[in-house]
């Protein structure tokens, strides 16, 4: 069974096994506005929690991407190379990065999806 | 020091703005969306609380003469009623500010500044007015500001507002009596499209901005897709294209700088740039990529060597490309030259173009 956490530099990782799927929150996406581009990594590539994975353009910003955990890139949504506002238009299906987890352990540290929800409301007043 | 709030800051709260800090203003950056905004402009009618911007009145004899020196445009055999656009230089030939100038007679000008430089725009101003016979007033605090911009922005303003403006040619203004006060049209803007900006007292800056509002004819738009709409047109902003170090020549901005007319701040070191040619000049860039260069990115040349940086990039709205101004190394500057931008810790390959992406839609 699949189960949902959150950074809180709001990314989300929706995980089963070792396995996890990367993205950006929905009140992230909407905190940014039109998705214009997703800098992402290559199959592969490692990545390290807390340390940047990428970044996401919005028409006012770049963002940074931090990696919520450690592993490696399985794969990277190649359906926002062409078409990245499909991020603020279903952010938790259209996922970033798939990543194998090389510590599991290190979701202990995330955020519920309760948790989250508290931090968003405490960021929006 | 807390950001100062503009007069229709609370209409901007009722709006649900996001609102942040702008050249020590707090500013509405967006409504509904860049996106939406930007397009309302393009196609039909937006407007702007600009109230942030300053203006200083220059009065007295000498007038023309003291706007003629420390301005680099030509106002003196022109008609009043005329809107001029130009820059302040310092005496190394950077820019103290854009600015536009408005006519309103041979003794009298109004000076439309940018609202990060009014301190300094006002000193410099006072500071070189010796041996001009003239007072200089900063009215920055009694004047709200609505730019009104668009295609269906005259036949807006006329129908909403019951303001005769028809006549007004392009880059001129006039004097109207509304609603018991004096106020300044001008057919002006900031976007690339037709439009006009209204100068009034904060009250009457109110009460215009909810008539519009309330017209729903008008989509208010916040400065993010200000400043996509002025970018895509080549319109520079000052703190990106514009600085202390930087001259209007290196800028593209000679058209701005008459010298046929006599003695102005900073004209001997612009006649030896246009002579010489200037080291550094400001482009455009297109990427084939859609990575977005951003303020401050380094620009390289293909053997990875930084030739200059980006001062204002996007992903263009009304173009759908990434596109950049840039200041870069003159030897780079020619049309289709092929150089790189560094993107956080990648290099992507663009080309030198045009700073225009868009193509103006100004009523001549």
């Amino acid at each position: 069974m699949s189960k949902l956490y959150y950074s809180p530099s709001h990314e989300y990782i929706l995980v089963d096994g070792n396995i996890g799927y990367v993205g950006i929150s929905d009140f992230a996406q909407k905190q940014l506005g039109n998705v214009v581009y997703v800098d992402m990594p290559e199959q592969g590539d490692d990545i390290e929690k807390g340390e940047d994975f990428g970044a996401i353009e919005s028409v006012k910003a770049a963002s940074d991407l931090i990696a919520p955990v450690s592993g490696t890139v399985l794969e990277f949504n190649e359906e926002l190379l062409d078409n990245p506002k499909l991020v603020n238009e279903d952010p938790m299906k259209n996922w970033i990065i798939k990543v194998e987890l090389s510590d599991p352990s290190q979701l202990d540290e995330l955020l519920d999806e309760n948790e989250y929800k508290k931090l968003c409301e405490s960021e929006s007043h | 020091m807390e950001n100062k709030k503009t007069c229709l800051y609370d209409k901007h709260v009722e709006l649900n703005a996001l609102i942040s800090p702008f050249a020590g203003f707090e500013m509405p950056i967006q409504y509904k969306g860049i996106v939406e905004e930007h397009n309302a402009v393009r196609n039909a009618c937006g407007m702007f609380d600009v109230s942030h911007m300053g203006e200083v009145l220059v009065t007295g004899k000498d007038a023309t003469n003291f706007i003629n020196y420390i301005f680099t445009n030509d106002v003196k055999d022109s008609a009043n009623g005329k809107c001029f656009y130009g820059m302040m230089l310092n005496i190394n030939g950077g820019v103290v500010d854009d600015l536009l100038v408005y006519k309103i007679n041979n003794e009298a000008y109004f000076l439309v500044i940018n609202a990060s430089n009014i301190e300094k725009d006002y000193n410099w101003i006072k500071n070189n007015t010796h041996g001009f016979d003239i007072t200089v007033t900063n009215k920055s605090d009694e004047y709200g500001e609505i730019a009104v911009q668009g295609p269906l922005s005259e036949k807006i303003i006329e129908e909403i507002l019951d303001l005769k403006i028809s006549d007004l040619e392009f880059y001129s203004f006039k004097e109207i009596s509304y609603h018991g006060e004096k106020i300044i049209v001008s057919r002006t803007g900031y976007t690339g499209e037709d439009g006009f900006e209204i100068y009034s007292s904060p009250t009457l800056t109110n009460e215009i901005w909810q008539k519009l509002l309330d017209s729903k004819k008008v989509e208010p738009c916040g400065l993010g897709c200000r400043d996509t709409l002025r970018f895509e047109v080549g319109l520079p902003l000052y703190g990106d294209e514009l600085t202390d170090e930087i001259t209007p020549v290196e800028a593209g901005l000679s058209m701005f700088v008459k010298l046929d007319k006599p003695d102005f701040i900073g004209k001997n070191v612009i006649e030896r740039q246009k002579v010489e040619g200037p080291s550094k000049k400001l482009v455009g860039l297109e990427l084939k990529d859609k990575a977005i260069p951003r303020h401050g990115y380094e620009v390289l040349n293909l053997e990875d060597k930084v030739i200059g940086h980006v001062t204002t990039g996007y992903h263009g709205i009304s173009v759908d490309k990434s596109i950049a101004m840039a200041l870069i190394d003159a030897k780079y500057a020619k049309l289709d030259n092929e150089v790189k931008v560094k993107i956080r810790k990648k290099t992507f390959p663009a080309i030198v173009t045009k700073k225009k992406f868009y193509k103006k839609s100004y009523k001549q």
